[in-house]
């Protein structure tokens, strides 16, 4: 018989109980959905995960202070400046494959007109914005005067434009950080939520002089040109490894530390912390489509039962059709033909189901999904595979049947 | 003497049971010559339904030699056994054995579909087949709509649509009443003298006074074979019983 016929066939059967083939489906159904739901789900978590790593850039350094002990008491990371500007100047001199950048931060409330705003000040150069790959909307960069002398500029982010301007164009607007007044010369893009959920766009970037002078610092800070933080970003195709260990000796040599000192700064490699980020959100979308793929399996074993309880059924049919010519392979076909379909009709209507509930699951929760042709080609395919291996056992059972006693079977 | 359609020597059909050992047939030998209508006859545990079984292929001896149509078919394995049901060998069954919820000219067609033939051909020929049993206008009805005379007569349109040797009819008249019993055993009467090599398995003797020959088996031996010169003619029955009635 031809497949054709095969399918024929098959489709009468599963049309004689409609009912329990719609049950046996199920199985199918709801495990093929939950595949691609979990796949859809997974690959959005992960590709969340891969577009913060690019807005941050895979390849930065991020130098921090020291701790300072204090009594006995020890502060943490930050507690004291131990970089100096001129530790970012010396990396920039020294290391030419690394831009550093340094950065002074504290928060300030912003005033423009009758609005005000709280919102993070962040004191550092023009390489800050090269660092962190943080294109202008708007406006322009500092100006080399602005720089040295202390201008009284500021590039704003995007939601700072939203709370301070609503509608207003804020280039050439005056604000005021703590009664300094600022003028408004640029416009940073959108950048969205940092790994750890906060919002990069709540900034307010100013000269690293003018923040340290008249916003963020004390006379003891100006004296000695500290900073809070550096940002290192390594050259493109470089190991970042490498270059680490560069400013770290460079540093230890800057800070006169001695060999068998501790480090008075602290040195973090994003790169790497990205990568096993990366890697943990590579495993969770892997381990939700292992559970969905559970579901799959339990279907498959439904399917075999159901065919189990066909087979039993028609023992009859099959020794007719075996006294009136049918071969091993033809009885054998036609029970592994029935078992495909209904594995493989559960599977495309399992794929609508996923596919919607997916989108759903888009729409109403906002939550990230990506929908891969190849994870409902892999669903498919996995549907069909269900109903050749679980369908195999009752097919060849049929076709193993002894025709007299087929025959003779109540 | 022309060879015959069914040759068999020493036929024996052996099973097992624990340690007991059943012979269900004890050494068989006998010739069916082609357009016999033979009726082969016994109690229940005599060996006629395993020695049916042998004819029609669908059990293979223990040992023991059996000849269809000029093929050592004893030798034969699995597809080829199927093989030689297909073409060779038509079964009408007691309970009919139609394919459910499947119209009568699909259900004559079933064997040619395992013979491969084409879709357009198998229609047509189980159509004729179907008009030969006198149920051309029935055919696209299911066995549900059918009487149990006329799903008989499907199943005989079945085992007749691949032209076989033989057509194997076990008790075909078990669960029908006596009227129709008649129509049947008319019908079978009628296509043997068009040439068709017929074997009845019966335990009715109502049944086998159709036959002209009568083999009776007993624990697994052929005790009797008699030649019924006279068989009763099914049709003239029936018509003599509508002159009655």
């Amino acid at each position: 018989m031809n497949i054709l016929g095969l399918l024929r066939v098959a489709m009468r059967a599963l049309a004689v109980n409609k009912l329990r083939s719609l049950l046996t489906m199920l199985g199918i159904i709801i495990g093929v959905a939950a595949v691609i739901v979990m796949i859809a789900v997974g690959g959005g978590a992960q590709k969340r995960v891969e577009e913060q790593i690019q807005s941050l850039g895979s390849n930065l350094l991020l130098i921090l202070s020291g701790a300072r002990t204090q009594g006995g008491v020890r502060l943490g990371v930050g507690s004291n400046y131990t970089l100096s500007e001129d530790d970012a100047i010396a990396i920039n001199r020294e290391i030419p494959e690394a831009i550093a950048a340094p950065a002074l931060r504290g928060g300030a409330q912003v005033i423009w007109g009758n609005t005000n705003w709280a919102t993070q000040i962040y004191g550092t150069t023009n390489e800050y914005l090269e660092v962190r790959q943080w294109a202008l909307a708007d406006g322009r960069a500092f100006e080399a005067g602005e720089m040295t002398g202390a201008g009284k500029v500021c590039i704003v982010g995007q939601t700072v434009v939203r709370q301070l301007f609503a509608d207003a164009n804020p280039i050439g607007q005056v604000i005021r950080i703590k009664r300094v007044p600022f003028t408004v010369i640029g416009v940073l893009e959108n950048k969205g939520q940092s790994m750890m959920g906060t919002d990069q766009d709540d900034i307010i970037v100013v000269p690293i002089g003018t923040a340290r002078g008249r916003v963020l610092g004390s006379a003891n800070l100006a004296k000695q040109r500290a900073v809070s933080t550096i940002w290192v970003k390594v050259a493109e195709g470089l190991d970042t490894k490498v270059v680490e260990e560069q400013v770290r000796s460079l540093l230890r040599q800057r800070h006169r530390l001695q060999a068998e000192a501790e480090d008075d700064f602290s040195l973090r490699n994003l790169a790497e912390v990205m990568a096993a980020q990366e890697a943990s959100s590579r495993v969770l979308a892997l381990l939700l489509a292992a559970v969905a793929s559970v579901s799959l399996v339990v279907g498959g074993i439904g399917i075999m039962n159901i065919m189990l309880v066909s087979v039993t059924e028609r023992t009859r049919e099959i020794g007719l059709r075996m006294a009136v010519g049918a071969r091993t392979r033809d009885i054998l076909g036609q029970f592994l033909v029935e078992a495909v379909t209904l594995s493989l009709l559960g599977g495309l209507v399992g794929i609508a189901i996923g596919v919607t509930a997916a989108i759903a699951i888009a729409q109403f929760a906002g939550w990230r999904i990506v929908l891969a042709p190849e994870s409902v080609m892999l669903a498919v395919a996995f549907a069909f595979a269900i109903g050749v291996f679980f369908g195999f056992y009752p097919a060849r059972k049929a076709a193993r049947l002894n025709p007299v006693e087929a025959l003779r079977f109540e | 003497m022309a060879e015959p359609l069914i040759h068999t020597r020493d036929l024996l059909k052996v099973y097992r049971v624990g340690d007991n050992e059943i012979r269900a047939l004890d050494g068989v030998s006998i010739d069916i010559a082609r357009g016999e209508i033979t009726a082969v006859m016994g109690p229940s545990g005599s060996g006629k339904s395993t020695f049916m079984n042998m004819l029609g292929c669908l059990d293979r001896p223990s040992s023991g030699e059996y000849v269809l149509g000029g093929r050592r078919v004893s030798e034969f394995v699995g597809d080829e056994l199927a093989e030689v049901r297909n073409r060779s060998i038509g079964f009408v069954f007691q309970t009919f054995n139609l394919l459910a919820r499947t119209s009568a000219v699909e259900n004559v067609e079933l064997p040619l579909v395992y013979a491969g033939v084409g879709a357009a051909e198998r229609r047509s020929r189980a159509l004729e087949m179907l008009a030969k049993v006198g149920l051309a206008e029935r055919a696209g009805h299911q066995p549900a709509q059918l009487s149990g005379g006329q799903q008989q007569r499907v199943a005989i349109a079945r085992a007749l649509v691949t032209r076989p040797l033989l057509i194997l009819a076990d008790e075909p008249t078990g669960a029908l009443d006596s009227h129709t019993s008649l129509e049947i055993m008319g019908l079978l009467q009628e296509l043997n003298r068009n040439g068709l090599t017929v074997v009845l398995v019966t335990h009715e003797p109502d049944v086998a006074r159709f036959a002209r020959r009568v083999l009776r088996f007993l624990d697994g031996r052929l005790v009797e074979d008699q030649v019924n010169a006279a068989p009763d003619d099914a049709m003239a029955m029936l018509r003599g019983a509508a002159v009655a009635a």
